[in-house]
């Protein structure tokens, strides 16, 4: 019997999947993605333990089914905001119960941070129509002072003989914080402890539109272009900003920052991806984000994925992020200048770079599982000595680099 | 801000425009098909990364939504 070139046409197409949508499987399997990471940041910091559970199953006709469980597992100490001083410290923790001295000519970390996560997503990905996909899913996370909803949405649309896919999403977050001995006023002092009973609240609305592009035979093209509005409480509770002696530079009071109560962001997104004969793969990224709160950055990711044989590979990682401060961040206050509307010293809000090199190695054990170990170094770097500081400021670091180590371990089977 | 987000529009609209005569025939895909070829390859190791940077830096989100993520420090 002879195939017509149109029905092997339709078969090659129909054997393949969407460009966007799921891995290939037998329909009525489990493909089942487990993964444990460790991280770990130099100088006592965040030490956290994040093991996944992934699922997803073809039900037939290409409707394919996916739930993710993850646990996150977090100790240690994260940067307060606060400036260090040439003399010992004493904080009052969150909870408002008990303090902890920071000693002499040392970044104020606060010591109290412990946490558990625990996060749960479902999604539905069905095909509408030979062109047409849909995919619903919903996101639920909970940690003991915080509780996230969310429900998304995913059209995509193949044109130009499924060279083109088209596709719309829209994600809607719904999230409570309950601050450790509630949410404090802010800018007040925090000896003074001004803090109001019960929960915060705030929405996320996030858009996406994206265009993925088959060029040839061996490479893809994709662009995002993201909006994603914030509104409602956008603070952390647990941040500080300290106000200094306006000629000595120390500490003379500690203030619990704010931040605006809404935030408009959006971002293009590109990415390529092309295979290299002996089936190397380079994969290139970049993203640019924009938002109102003035925080403008840069990210380049780039990978290679060396074939080694049919079944192992080893990959190479370089990632490199560059970002402005937002408008209200600050190292510090000043006494006996005008307190501004909204402050915060939050390291991640200031003006910094941070880099990423890493190297995984992967082996395809017979098709069915698949191992694979990640190893990656993360340093991220501000402006140590900036041009505003004064007095004993002036001989402190306030911008200490963050370090962290990260090890990954995947194992991946079908049953 | 607005201005920007125009010039990003405009921007996502010239790269796409440029992309209609591309493409391979249906029986050309035999790489494309391949599961380390997908845009979501290694999907696991995407969530990761955008738990940790959304944790440590002020931008998230373009691969995919950006969120409110967590209550992270």
């Amino acid at each position: 019997m002879q195939l017509s070139k149109k029905k092997i046409a339709g078969l090659l197409s129909a054997a393949t999947c969407s460009l966007l949508g799921g891995q290939s499987q037998a329909a009525g399997e489990w493909e089942v993605d487990t993964s444990i990471l460790y991280y770990s940041e130099a100088d006592d910091r965040i030490q956290a333990i994040e093991p996944v559970i992934a699922a997803r199953k073809d039900l037939g006709d290409d409707e394919i089914l996916s739930w993710k469980l993850v646990v996150d597992s977090l100790t240690g100490s994260s940067a307060s905001g606060a400036v260090p001083s040439t003399s010992p410290q004493t904080f009052t923790r969150p909870s408002g119960n008990g303090s902890y001295v920071v000693e002499a000519n040392q970044t104020p970390l606060d010591p109290s941070f412990k946490d558990t996560r625990v996060a749960y997503s479902m999604n539905w990905d069905k095909p509408l129509d030979r062109d047409r996909r849909r995919n619903l899913g919903f996101n639920l996370s909970r940690e003991y002072d915080f509780t996230s909803l969310a429900v998304n949405g995913l059209w995509s649309l193949d044109s130009n003989q499924k060279n083109t896919t088209w596709s719309f999403g829209s994600n809607l977050e719904y999230d409570v914080i309950d601050p450790v001995g509630g949410a404090p006023e802010p800018l007040t002092p925090m000896d003074d402890q001004r803090k109001q009973s019960g929960s915060e609240d705030r929405t996320i609305v996030d858009l996406l539109f994206g265009v993925t592009q088959v060029i040839d035979r061996s490479s893809l093209f994709q662009v995002n272009l993201s909006l994603s509005l914030a509104d409602g409480y956008l603070t952390d509770p647990y941040k500080l900003v300290s106000v200094v002696d306006n000629v000595s530079g120390e500490p003379i009071d500690q203030l619990f920052e704010n931040r605006p109560d809404s935030r408009l962001r959006s971002a293009l997104f590109a990415k390529y991806r092309k295979m290299l004969p002996g089936k190397d793969i380079f994969t290139a990224s970049y993203r640019y984000m924009t938002d109102d709160w003035g925080v403008d950055s840069n990210t380049v990711d780039l990978t290679y994925r060396f074939r080694l044989g049919e079944r192992y590979y080893l990959q190479p990682h370089l990632r490199y992020y560059q970002q402005s401060a937002a408008d209200f961040y600050r190292y510090f206050l000043v006494d006996g200048d005008l307190l501004p509307a909204e402050a915060s010293a939050d390291y991640r809000l200031g003006e910094m770079d941070a880099t990423t090199v890493g190297v995984k190695f992967g082996h395809d054990i017979d098709g069915r599982h698949q191992w694979s170990v990640r190893l990656e170094q993360y340093v991220q770097s501000g402006e140590s000595s900036p041009s505003e500081a004064f007095g004993q400021l002036a001989q402190q670091d306030l911008y200490p680099d963050v370090e962290a180590t990260i090890v990954q371990f995947n194992y991946s089977f079908v049953f | 801000m607005i201005a920007r987000t125009r010039w990003l529009l405009i921007a996502a609209l010239l790269l796409t425009a440029g992309c209609s005569s591309l493409g391979v025939k249906p029986w050309e895909r035999d790489l494309l098909a391949r599961d380390d070829m997908l845009m979501n390859a290694d999907a696991l190791d995407l969530a990761y990364d955008e738990h940790i940077y959304f944790s440590k830096e002020a931008s998230s989100g373009g691969q995919g939504f950006a969120g409110g993520g967590c209550g992270c420090n």
